[in-house]
């Protein structure tokens, strides 16, 4: 303990400010810095902007304007948990950290504090167990039915025989990059293939002796697990080496424009999963326009509206904004608390009437999310890129994925978790 | 004028080689704790818990531990990332493979595994020095991130090779896990910090200190002197593995509650916490909290007065703070090259004269 020590903290008491407000608060833990920024920032764009809209539009959610707070965390983890104490005193109804690491940090936390926490597409895949993650919900699909999506697009090339095929797993050697292992696994005993796994340490700037491997070993398929700064080296090693591009598959974070266009012409064919649409061919596009991009009101640039992580952001933010609209309706007020967001997430619906009625009918699949589920059905489509047109276009339906292997993987996982950390699992009706 | 030597007058040995030889100093300290055990616990929130005092207080205990190697022994490590790793991993199949195992005794074992560990890569120190030890210790940095990744064993074979708190508590009250409470938090951290700096004060002015900054000083001629350099040199390893283990036990369980080996215990661990060391005093105690403090509140403030305060972007925010920092750095290292330790030592003696310097 020094004098110094107590000067710093007597400076930060004076500064460390936090006001009530009587808004709808949606904090948001972005990051538009670091290695994984480029991805970050469309995200980020993407979330406030939509709350943007709602509040210039709507008047806010049933009346009740909508806060975005934006906290910095850089994917790190410790500015992660940083970012969470200091606004969960401002009554956040939601959180979406988008990062697996900081979500398994925020899964207890946020549990204790009763506050939901939504990972759309990442985090802890066995979440998807309501009965004992409470608070947790990773609607519409999780890792482990992309995993099963990717291999079920090859069973689809290959006429439903892909034994003795190799397929390599290009992954981020990190909690998310390590999630679909589990999966494949099971997969490859079921379907016969063989599966390689290549490891990439962060942040995955230098990749010359795993792609060196795989130039090697020539598997028939890769996929990959990647986010940030280290897709856009392995679009590029890849086709450096000249492996064919439409025989690799990245996971839906790895499937952004500025994954690809570094690669320029050669990535084209490159295929990545999805679980909402691409483009910015829906009338919602036009009223973010109106209202945010022409009113001078856009986050960050401005320059990211239509891209594939913007639209993920956007679609991340209307899924927690028809949640609080749900939870309005089941409690009988405009002014709902976390634990009530938590039964309109539990409660949520989205069927094809409502995305019309919001202007993005078929932006995304059909889904309903209830106690037990807290996954949705998991669905997903593939989406490949066009260099030429400088485009991704969408090459499938939203297909489900193969429960039978995942089912058992989830319910092991999470009765593992309740087991390890004594928790009683929720009652559903 | 009332901060003196005069008029302190010390009749045994005993008085004169304690730790705070003059009584103002001395009261400081006592108020400090007094402070620091009796008050702060009634005033701290989660907020404070998580985002300032757990950092700051196990990032001390780390550089205190790195200081006896570095800055009393001489020998420069780079693996303090992975140290900080064996502790936490240490902690986590304690934990598991013995549940009712007081925290408090998990804590010390996983000091006791990293100083077995820490002697294990200290042996190359006894025949390459200076940078040449630097490199063979960022080898055991890669070494052991690699290995918490590789062997599923470490991580209990989870999906994901991460590693998560389960609850344990003390006296009823919960220590680790999502149901602890900000000051029973703080309060554990804080008993390890001022237990291990007493350990530490003691051990750097007693023989073993001595013989650790003879080597420092010159190998060679503490060797002619009579210091045995493999008991010397081995033991600044094993204790400051011990401290940086404890801390990485404490960073995990009690701070983060669930770790990626490759993110928390990356090379910028060892980077941050070799400049907490360069930045607060080579070869000081109070020099390591100085340092654990700068580099943990200095980013804090700056992120709460651009952000909270003037309402800035965070990416903006961000950047200014790199530069802030990396500036403040420079500034420090160019003013006093001897760390915050030797202001601080200056400031005293002036004031020591004050105001009648001649």
């Amino acid at each position: 303990m020094s004098p110094l020590k107590i000067v710093g903290v007597a400076l930060i008491t004076s500064l460390a400010s936090t006001a009530a407000m009587a808004d709808l608060v949606f904090p948001s833990l972005s990051y538009r810095t670091g290695a994984y920024g480029a991805n970050g920032i469309p995200f980020a764009d993407g979330y406030a902007d939509y709350f943007t809209l709602v509040n210039e539009r709507d008047g806010g959610i049933g009346g009740v304007p909508a806060k975005v707070i934006e906290c910095e965390t850089g994917y790190n983890t410790q500015k992660g948990v940083e970012c969470y104490e200091s606004t969960k005193g401002e009554n956040p109804l939601v959180y979406q950290p988008l990062s697996t690491g900081i979500t398994y940090q925020l899964i207890p936390k946020v549990t204790a504090d009763g506050i939901p926490m939504h990972t759309m597409g990442y985090g802890r895949t066995s979440a998807k167990n309501g009965m004992v993650f409470s608070n947790v919900f990773n609607y519409p699909a999780n890792y482990w039915d992309g995993a099963s999506h990717a291999i079920n697009h090859i069973l689809g090339e290959n006429g439903g025989d892909i034994k003795d095929k190799n397929i390599a797993l290009v992954y981020h050697n990190s909690a998310y990059g390590k999630e679909p292992i589990r999966t494949l696994t099971e997969l490859s005993a079921k379907h016969g293939f063989k599966l390689t796994e290549v490891p990439v340490d962060h942040p995955g700037q230098e990749q010359k002796s795993q792609w060196l491997q795989i130039r090697r070993t020539r598997p028939d398929y890769v996929l990959m697990w990647g986010w940030g700064v280290m897709n856009q080296v392995a679009i590029q090693e890849a086709v450096n080496i000249g492996y064919p591009m439409e025989n690799f598959i990245g996971i839906w974070w790895s499937g952004s424009e500025n994954d690809v266009i570094p690669a320029g012409a050669k990535a084209n064919g490159y295929k990545a999963l999805t679980f909402h649409a691409v483009g910015n061919d829906f009338p919602v596009f036009d009223d973010i326009k109106k209202h945010v991009v022409d009113a001078g009101k856009a986050a960050g640039a401005g320059d990211q509206v239509g891209t594939v992580l913007y639209n993920r952001g956007m679609y991340a933010a209307m899924l927690a904004v028809e949640a609080a609209k749900t939870a309005q309706g089941i409690h009988g007020t405009a002014d709902i608390n976390a634990a009530q967001m938590r039964d309109g997430m539990e409660a949520l619906v989205m069927d094809a009437a409502k995305m019309e009625s919001l202007g993005m009918a078929g932006f995304g699949p059909e889904f309903a999310v209830d106690c037990k589920n807290h996954g949705g059905p998991g669905l997903g489509a593939m989406q490949q890129w066009d260099a030429g047109a400088g485009e991704w276009k969408l090459i499938s339906d939203f297909e489900p994925s193969d429960m039978e292997i995942i089912q058992p993987l989830i319910d092991e996982d999470s009765n593992a978790f309740a087991e390890e950390s004594k928790i009683e699992l929720q009652e559903c009706a | 004028m009332f901060y003196r030597q005069a008029g302190d007058f010390k009749t045994t040995y005993r008085d004169d080689i304690q730790t705070f030889p003059l009584k103002q100093d001395r009261w400081g300290y006592y108020i400090v704790l007094a402070v620091a055990f009796l008050v702060v616990p009634f005033f701290i929130n989660d907020y404070w818990t998580s985002a300032v005092m757990l950092p700051f207080l196990i990032y001390a205990i780390a550089a205190l531990g790195l200081n006896i190697l570095t800055g009393y022994c001489g020998q420069v490590s780079l693996g303090t990332g992975g140290f900080l790793a064996v502790g936490a991993y240490a902690s986590y199949k304690i934990m598991t493979s013995f549940p009712d195992l007081n925290i408090f005794i998990v804590v010390l074992l996983s000091g006791v595994v990293t100083a077995a560990v820490g002697m294990l890569f200290g042996i190359p120190s006894l025949r390459i020095k200076g940078f040449y030890l630097a490199v063979a210790t960022l080898a055991a940095q890669f070494f052991l991130v690699w290995l918490f990744n590789k062997v599923p064993w470490f991580y209990n074979n989870s999906a994901s090779g991460q590693i998560s708190v389960p609850e344990r508590s003390m006296f009823g009250f919960a220590i680790t896990g999502p149901n602890a409470d900000a000051p029973v938090r703080y309060l554990f951290c804080l008993t390890f910090l001022v237990l291990l700096a007493w350990v530490a004060r003691n051990l750097t002015r007693g023989r073993l200190g001595r013989s650790w900054m003879a080597i420092r000083d010159m190998d060679i001629a503490a060797e002619i002197i009579g210091v045995n350099p493999l008991k010397s040199k081995l033991s600044a390893f094993a204790v400051s593995s011990f401290f940086i283990g404890v801390a990485g036990a404490l960073f995990f369980s009690v701070y983060l509650g669930a770790v990626e080996v490759g993110e928390a215990f990356g090379i910028t661990q060892s980077f941050l916490v070799l400049f907490m060391i360069i930045i607060g005093g080579l070869g000081s105690i109070f020099g390591s909290f100085a340092g654990a403090a700068f580099l943990v509140l200095v980013p804090v403030l700056l992120k709460n007065i651009m952000v909270n305060w003037l309402g800035w972007p965070t990416d903006i925010a961000v950047h200014i703070e790199f530069m802030v920092v990396g500036g403040l750095i420079v500034l420090f290292l160019i003013a006093e090259p001897h760390g915050l330790a030797q202001l601080w030592r200056l400031a005293k003696d002036k004031f020591l004269l004050w105001p009648f310097p001649h």
